[in-house]
């Protein structure tokens, strides 16, 4: 497997790991240029191109929690406010909806000055536009000053008592949002109707290479892929070098003993909101990428399952492991949105019945995480550390009954 | 430099009704290596904890390099320079034993969030000289090449050593050692009596320890303060201690010291 190879501790010198690492690396990116030309399938089929932008999606804000709940250890049930401040960045920074700015209709006029740039939408159109890579941006800043806003009072919290509380801030914030639409008489979030349609994502430049269209259209997923694909990426290599480096030495200490830690000259509070920051830029990023593929954003999205299915994605795929996030992330992706209806089209096709599995998604979904706790419970992939460690329990085990019946 | 590294004055610390350390004045020249001793639950560890910043006193003063640390976030006296183990060992388990060094270096390393990700020369080079360092810590200690093991795994006695060798990572002024020779067998202890002195002579600490084996307590330290349920009864040269009635009496009671005339 490459991620054995991949999923290192330390950078060594070995040239032959090194070597595999790379090849590791390749293979996987050519897997993933195969998907989108060869493999996936434009509407039906095991495998819609929509689908695969939405795994890549939630492979994404799995790489984000990662860093909170398998780098750092701390329990965040509330991962969905990130998501919600990255889709309404997009929302309000791409849409019509502030269309006191730049308005069509000279009456309506309360600001002079007018908001278009580098944007896909006409210059015609009312409101805000800017620019989809501007915004990732935006979106990425919001986010991260939302994980500090709220990770300064919580994470004084520990354990359970966190886990709740970030549970608290997952539930309020989007009744936030649904309430947003008369703030002082104004309208911020436009409550239940939702804010749409959210602009196209503009190449720029990048529109000089083949395949590359100007302006990703809604259909086009292919492109959308390849987006989020960098940004997937981007996401990764971040991860692994962090959790590689000092910060992430310190995010495990406090992961392992939060008081050694601090012994040990690691400021806690710092650390731990650094770990928030980053996972929030990824749920931020993600978020405003969504908005965009989708086209609305409506607060209904964002509800708390979405927090416990990114959680699962993470646990599933292996607590601490960036491929065993992004794996997990996919995994549920195409069962919740493909997987299910698919096999059960087949399954009805096959039998002559007419069972509606997507009915029982929660029933797998259970039936699924009972199992893996029960046989794998360290997740698709573990970090490696966490396979080299319970290999050296299974030693000591072995000697220990060894040395009782002999 | 001040005379004294550590000055405590009139340390109180109350737990409800209960006083764990009554009024303690204590200090520690600077280069000595002095010992704390006294019963199980006379206060050594909860005064150890007062002077690592993990509680607050209800009274007193305590003075570290100069400086007060009441109040003082344990991970800043951390870095100025006061570095400790634990009666427990407290590892990071499942981080090997170089890593668990490198995490003490942590307030002494200067990388941020951006320069770890586009890795820098001199994010490289720094990461590259602190993996040395720590390399040469765990020498230091006397477990080379356990490097890329997991603390976890490693065997009880070089856990220990690990513990100080991480406390090392922190460049303190001042170590404290809580109980470090509990489970090692006396040539171990003896061995580690010499190492303290290592530690003071080569790196320039300064040494507290918490220890029940006289022999290491009389063998190591060159002053010894004896707490019996939370105050001072004691202070002085191991020669003063080992006469002391009041100390005698503290650890084999009354009718023991009269047995034994």
């Amino acid at each position: 497997m490459f991620t054995s190879l991949v999923e290192r501790m330390q950078p060594t010198t070995d040239n032959g790991r090194t070597f595999a690492r790379y090849s590791g690396i390749l293979a996987v990116l050519v897997v993933a240029w195969l998907i989108p030309n060869y493999i996936a399938t434009s509407t039906e089929g095991p495998l819609p191109l929509f689908t695969v932008v939405l795994c890549a999606v939630y492979a994404l804000f799995a790489l984000g929690l990662n860093i909170v709940v398998g780098f750092a250890g701390l329990l965040d049930l509330g991962y969905v406010a990130f998501f919600l401040f990255g889709a309404y960045t997009s929302a309000w920074l791409m849409s019509d909806f502030f269309y006191q700015v730049n308005p069509r209709d000279p009456s309506d006029k309360q600001f002079s000055f007018s908001v278009h740039f580098l944007s896909t939408a006409s210059s015609k159109i009312a409101g805000i536009h800017l620019s989809f890579w501007i915004v990732i941006i935006a979106a990425a800043a919001i986010a991260a000053v939302a994980g500090l806003v709220i990770g300064a009072p919580t994470l004084r919290l520990k354990s359970d008592y966190l886990a709740l509380v970030t549970l608290g801030f997952g539930e309020i914030l989007p009744e936030v949002f649904r309430n947003g639409d008369n703030v002082a008489g104004y309208n911020l979030t436009n409550g239940t109707k939702g804010i749409g349609p959210v602009d196209r994502i503009g190449m720029g430049f990048l529109d000089k290479l083949p395949g590359i269209p100007s302006t990703i259209v809604s259909s086009d997923y292919k492109t959308k892929y390849y987006v989020i694909l960098l940004f997937c990426a981007l996401f990764m290599y971040a991860s692994i070098k962090l959790r590689d480096g000092r910060l992430g030495r310190a995010w495990m200490a406090i992961r392992e003993d939060e008081l050694a830690a601090s012994l040990m000259g690691v400021p806690l509070m710092r650390t731990k909101l650094w770990s928030y920051a980053v996972g929030a830029i990824a749920g931020g990023v993600g978020g405003a990428f969504y908005a965009t593929i989708v086209g609305t954003v409506n607060v209904d999205n964002f509800t708390f399952s979405f927090s416990i299915i990114v959680l699962c994605a993470v646990i599933l795929g292996g607590m601490g492991n960036v491929w065993g996030a992004v794996l997990g992330g996919v995994a549920i992706t195409w069962f919740n949105y493909t997987g299910l209806v698919y096999i059960g089209a087949q399954v009805n096709k096959g039998l002559g019945t007419h069972i509606n599995l997507k009915n029982y998604e929660f029933m797998f979904f259970g039936f699924v995480l009972v199992l893996m706790m029960l046989f794998r419970p360290e997740g698709f992939i573990p970090a490696a550390r966490s396979k080299q460690l319970k290999k050296a329990d299974k030693q000591v085990q072995s000697i220990e009954t060894a040395g009782v019946e002999s | 430099m001040t005379e004294n590294l550590l000055d405590a004055r009139a340390v109180r610390v109350q737990f409800g009704g209960l006083v764990a350390v009554n009024d303690v004045d204590f200090n520690i020249p600077t280069g000595s290596i002095v010992a704390l001793i006294g019963p199980n639950g006379a206060g050594k560890t909860t005064f150890f904890n007062v002077l690592t910043g993990l509680y607050t006193p209800s009274h007193g003063q305590v003075d570290f390099d100069g400086k007060s640390v009441l109040g003082v976030a344990p991970h800043k006296i951390a870095a100025s320079g006061m570095a400790r183990t634990f009666q427990n060992i407290r590892l990071f388990g499942a981080m090997t034993a170089s890593e668990n060094v490198m995490v003490a270096m942590h307030p002494h390393l200067k990388s941020g969030v951006l320069s770890t990700i586009v890795r820098t020369p001199k994010q490289r080079r720094e990461e590259r000289d602190a993996r040395l360092m720590a390399k040469e810590l765990l020498e230091f200690v006397g477990i080379a090449g356990v490097d890329d093991e997991f603390a976890k795994n490693l065997p009880y006695g070089d856990q220990r050593r690990l513990e100080v060798a991480r406390a090392l990572a922190l460049r303190p002024k001042l170590l404290l050692l809580d109980e470090p020779t509990a489970g090692m067998n006396p040539q171990e202890s003896a061995t580690f009596t010499q190492f303290v002195h290592r530690v003071r002579d080569q790196r320039g600490v300064t040494v507290l320890l918490i220890e029940h084996d006289m022999k290491v307590v009389m063998g190591v330290s060159e002053r010894i303060t004896v707490l019996e349920y939370g105050s001072k009864i004691a202070e002085g040269t191991p020669q003063d201690i080992r006469s002391d009635q009041r100390v005698i009496e503290a650890y084999l009671g009354k009718s023991g010291t009269e047995a034994a005339k």
